[in-house]
């Protein structure tokens, strides 16, 4: 079993626990994971801002090198490069034209049938049914489960998950050993790319997703998106200012929960390395 | 020999803007037969008419071919117009230039060529038209009406008021429908109620309407004025001559705790239950579903106390037979339910309702008694939200389309809340707001300037609860879309108003056609707003889209108009446009050997076996003979017969083989 992988920016920086955490988990449920060679940046939101063939183009090179390398499914556990990927496709499904351009662009031949998976929907396909027999060590602990805005949007594309009130993540944590709590700001923006630019409008947007999911007894909060855990986790300092109370409680990768339960080290989910302290 | 006339329209600019319309006349002129053609701007005004009528004066003309928009449209107008001249109505043909020509293509030579192609193909048909004659079959004057909501009240009363006989059918145990559970009714404020259970009981006690309830259509079949309809009474399991409607069965029913579909919901009813003490017919039905004695075997309290041993246990279902001339559907609509909303939080608070529980709320008939109690502790709110298109203009949610209904109701309740509550305060979130219609808007601005309703145009994102209250986000997109935050206490969303489920299946029942949401579809969305594309079938009310009382009444009494029009007749016309198995002289008779596939193969039971005999009576041989009463002209048995001994009328063998052969040969 392989999986093509496309780690992004962020899980080669900022986020590198998302990546030790992705692969570790992958390795324990035998799916061989391999990175997309001579990948480039997926445009992210910069790329749609300012010039929309570029935006299509960037991932569609990485889609076209993936089918070249023979991988037919591929991971993407960020979900910004997830929706970029995701919408390429969708676009160039629709129009052929705008495909016919971006094909000349690249100068690599694309079919789109290479699949992309977010990580949601790959430890859905893969892992969830095996994770029963698995669970070493139950993580035994409320968490709310946030998702984020470009994970489960736009519906129309996605479809993978309820819109709205998505559920896919809760019922991957109750397997875990995991208690979901029933919360408000599952799909909420956290402040996304103002964390740079306007740490402040940060520290409020994702403040009150923290209020929240500590107000309904989470003691932890669980992501699947490089951005939203930057957010809750590094600006804990804005959040906490905005809040005016010291927050402790931990943001976990969706994986890093997983690893635990099956009795993965702390160090090799790379638990160590974040902001807040995660103490198991 | 043929004198046709070619008649070459230019519909305004719909035609000629891309079709060369003096050339196609101009080629027309050249065909064998033909001895007459001409463009003109707009053939079916009565200067073109006139123009035919002319011609086939002037020059004899045996067949006229007009070349301008689909037979659709207007071939009763050419039709009339030749026979008004004095040629056979079936004389005329129909090219159509416009949706299969002009409309599709853009202007150049190859458009004009399939003009001129679309016309030599009918004037090579017409040369083999025969003088047809209008079949006459009788109608049945008899009207049924499926719903009984305001809409088929008003059109049941319609009906049976010209003096006609009027069916009228409805699935609940009750007539009266969503108009029964509102409050009061905008722009005026009068009670729903005091307006309509006036009505409920005239068709209740009217000579001419027999009302079945608990009941639906099983089948339909036939055609305009000669429908025959199975109806299925559900069975109430009581004997409706003996009960009284004394009501001692539901007040000792130990079945207590069923949801009310009449409150939506927000009370309860029992297993043996009226929907409302002014129910029409006022006597009980027991659902099955819930009933204690039909799931667990055990029970018939209700049996013991009646008084007049009306339960009736093992009662079946009933199907009556019935011969119709006329159909109204007036099945209403519905409004989406639980689980459509959940970013705001709909069927997980119990204090976010519909504008449909809220009318509950707010009538002196629902479960608070006309107090505005929220449903989770029964205190009264002391802020309320009113969402606007909760689902409608939502691409994303699959419903572009406006409810219509929902600015003036949120206008409305929050007028009542206001004035039953004093000290509230109450938001309206919406687009814009639609109040178009007579004292409509006054009805809004009285709402926001006498009432202080405090309107907020911008949309939710979303609601949650927090220490007790609901947590409405939103902008106010007038203030640069300030963020808005609202701490309620009761929100009440307007949700989208909806094709009833099944509404297809009916549809498909009925022969009607319906649009991509469900609703049933008019004939004309301007000219035949009552009408279907089936005759004889009419529409009133929200089944064809949201509608507001006055229009499901004006719709009502609309399509009872059109029954009355087609009672007025004792006999009807027909197209002739039907099968014919051919009869010859002795001795051959028929060309039909007598194998009767088409009889299998007639999907309206219209071919029968016809038994040929001699003078003295002996037996010939059995052929297959069409009643034209009942042929709907469909050409299945034209395909199943093995000795090309049936033809359609109108489209015989010859004809249909001279229009394509004139594709072929070349002029």
């Amino acid at each position: 079993m392989t999986l093509g992988f496309y780690p992004g920016c962020s899980l080669k920086g900022s986020s590198r626990e998302y990546a030790e955490s992705v692969v570790a988990v992958a390795k324990a449920f035998d799916i061989e994971i391999k990175e997309i060679n001579d990948w480039n940046c997926c445009g992210a939101t910069a790329a749609h801002n300012l010039n929309r063939e570029l935006s299509l183009a960037l991932p569609a090179r990485i889609l076209s090198l993936a089918e070249k390398q023979g991988l037919n499914e591929i991971v993407v556990p960020c979900a910004a490069c997830y929706s970029r990927l995701t919408v390429t496709k969708f676009e160039l499904a629709k129009d052929p034209e705008l495909r016919k351009k971006i094909v000349a662009a690249n100068g690599l031949e694309y079919s789109g049938t290479a699949e992309v998976l977010n990580i949601i929907q790959m430890l859905n396909k893969y892992v969830t049914t095996k994770l029963e027999g698995r669970v070493v060590k139950p993580f035994d602990h409320k968490v709310a489960c946030y998702y984020g805005c470009l994970l489960v949007r736009p519906h129309a594309i996605l479809k993978f998950d309820r819109e709205e009130d998505p559920q896919l993540m809760d019922e991957l944590m109750l397997k875990a050993g995991a208690t979901p709590v029933d919360w408000a700001f599952k799909t909420e923006c956290c402040g996304a790319g103002l964390s740079v630019s306007r740490t402040s409008s940060v520290g409020r947007l994702s403040g009150k997703i923290i209020r929240d999911a500590v107000d309904r007894g989470a003691e932890a909060m669980i992501v699947a998106c490089p951005m939203c855990h930057s957010n809750l986790d590094m600006r804990r300092g804005a959040i906490n200012s905005f809040l005016g109370e010291k927050i402790s409680i931990p943001v976990l990768y969706v994986t890093q929960v997983i690893g635990l339960a099956v009795g993965l080290n702390f160090k090799t989910l790379g638990l160590q390395r974040h902001f807040v302290n995660v103490t198991v | 020999m043929s004198k046709i006339g070619v008649f070459v329209c230019h519909c305004g600019e719909n035609i000629s803007s891309t079709v060369d319309c003096a050339k196609v006349a101009e080629a027309a002129g050249k065909y064998d037969g033909v001895t007459f053609s001409v463009a003109y701007k707009y053939m079916c005004s009565d200067p073109g008419q006139t123009i035919i009528k002319n011609a086939i004066a002037e020059k004899g003309l045996t067949g006229v071919v007009v070349a301008s928009c689909s037979p659709r449209m207007h071939e009763p107008t050419f039709r009339k117009a030749c026979a008004e001249a004095g040629l056979n109505p079936y004389m005329c043909e129909m090219a159509n230039l416009r949706e299969h020509c002009s409309w599709v293509h853009e202007k150049g030579e190859e458009t004009t060529q399939k003009a001129i192609d679309l016309v030599r193909v009918l004037v090579e048909k017409i040369k083999y038209n025969h003088s047809l004659n209008p079949i006459k079959v009788p109608v049945t004057k008899t009207a049924l009406v499926i719903g009984g909501g305001i809409a088929g009240i008003q059109a049941s009363l319609d009906i049976a008021n010209t003096g006609h006989k009027v069916i009228l059918i409805e699935k609940d145990p009750s007539i009266g429908g969503h108009m029964s559970q509102l409050s009061e009714t905008f722009p005026t404020l009068d009670c729903s109620q005091c307006i309509l259970t006036p009505r409920m009981v005239e068709v209740a006690q009217h000579p001419n309407i027999t009302l079945y309830t608990y009941a639906g259509l099983e089948s339909l079949e036939g055609f305009i004025g000669n429908f025959k309809a199975k109806i299925r009474k559900k069975s109430k399991s009581i004997d409706e001559k003996i009960c009284t409607g004394c009501g001692l069965c539901i007040t000792k029913c130990p079945n207590k705790k069923i949801p009310s579909e009449f409150n939506e919901g927000l009370g309860n009813r029992t297993a043996i239950y009226v929907p409302f003490p002014q129910a029409v017919p006022n006597k009980p039905v027991i659902d099955r579903i819930h009933c204690t004695y039909y799931t667990k075997g055990k029970c018939r309290i209700c049996e013991k106390v009646c008084p007049t041993q009306a339960i009736r246990f093992d009662q079946e279902d009933q199907i009556v037979e019935a011969e119709i001339g006329a159909i109204v559907i007036a099945t209403g609509f519905t409004v989406k339910q639980p689980d459509f909303f959940p970013e705001y939080g709909y069927g997980k608070y119990p204090d976010v309702i519909t504008g449909l529980q809220f009318e509950r709320l707010a009538s002196a008939s629902g479960p608070t008694l006309g107090e505005i109690r929220r449903p989770s502790d029964g205190k009264i709110p002391q802020k309320i939200v009113f969402v606007a298109c909760a689902g409608s203009r939502d691409q994303a949610k699959g419903i572009p389309y406006c409810s219509k209904i929902c600015c003036m109701y949120i206008a409305k309740h929050a007028m009542l809340y206001q004035h039953k509550v004093h000290s509230g305060k109450s938001y309206v979130f919406y687009m814009d707001i639609r109040a178009g219609g007579k004292m409509y808007e006054e009805f809004v601005r009285r709402a926001i300037e006498d009432d202080g309703v405090n309107y907020i145009r911008g949309r939710i994102s979303r609601i949650y609860e927090k220490n007790g209250k609901l947590i409405v986000n939103g902008a106010d997109t007038l203030l640069n879309a300030m963020p808005v935050e609202i701490e309620a206490d009761m929100v009440v969303l307007a949700t989208a108003g909806v094709a009833n489920e099944g509404a297809e299946e009916l549809a498909q029942k009925l022969h009607v056609s319906y649009d991509p949401y469900h609703f049933f579809a008019e004939a004309h969305p301007k000219l035949k707003p009552v009408e279907t594309n089936t005759a004889g079938i009419f529409l009133a009310g929200a089944c064809q889209a949201p509608r507001d009382i006055p229009e499901s009444v004006a719709m009502a009494s609309g399509a009872s108009a059109k029954v009355a029009g087609l009672f007025s007749q004792d006999e009807l016309t027909r197209e002739p446009l039907i099968a014919v198995v051919n009869r010859q002289p002795a001795p051959v008779y028929s060309s039909c050997v007598g194998c009767f596939l088409c009889i299998s193969a007639c999907p309206y039971q219209a071919i029968e076996k016809e038994e040929l005999r001699n003078r003295n009576g002996d037996l010939i041989r059995s052929v297959a003979k069409v009643n034209p009463g009942l042929c709907q002209g469909c050409g299945t048995c034209v395909a199943f017969c093995r000795t090309k001994s049936i033809d359609i009328q109108g489209y015989t063998h010859e004809q249909v083989y001279s229009e394509v052969m004139a594709l072929f040969n070349e002029f």
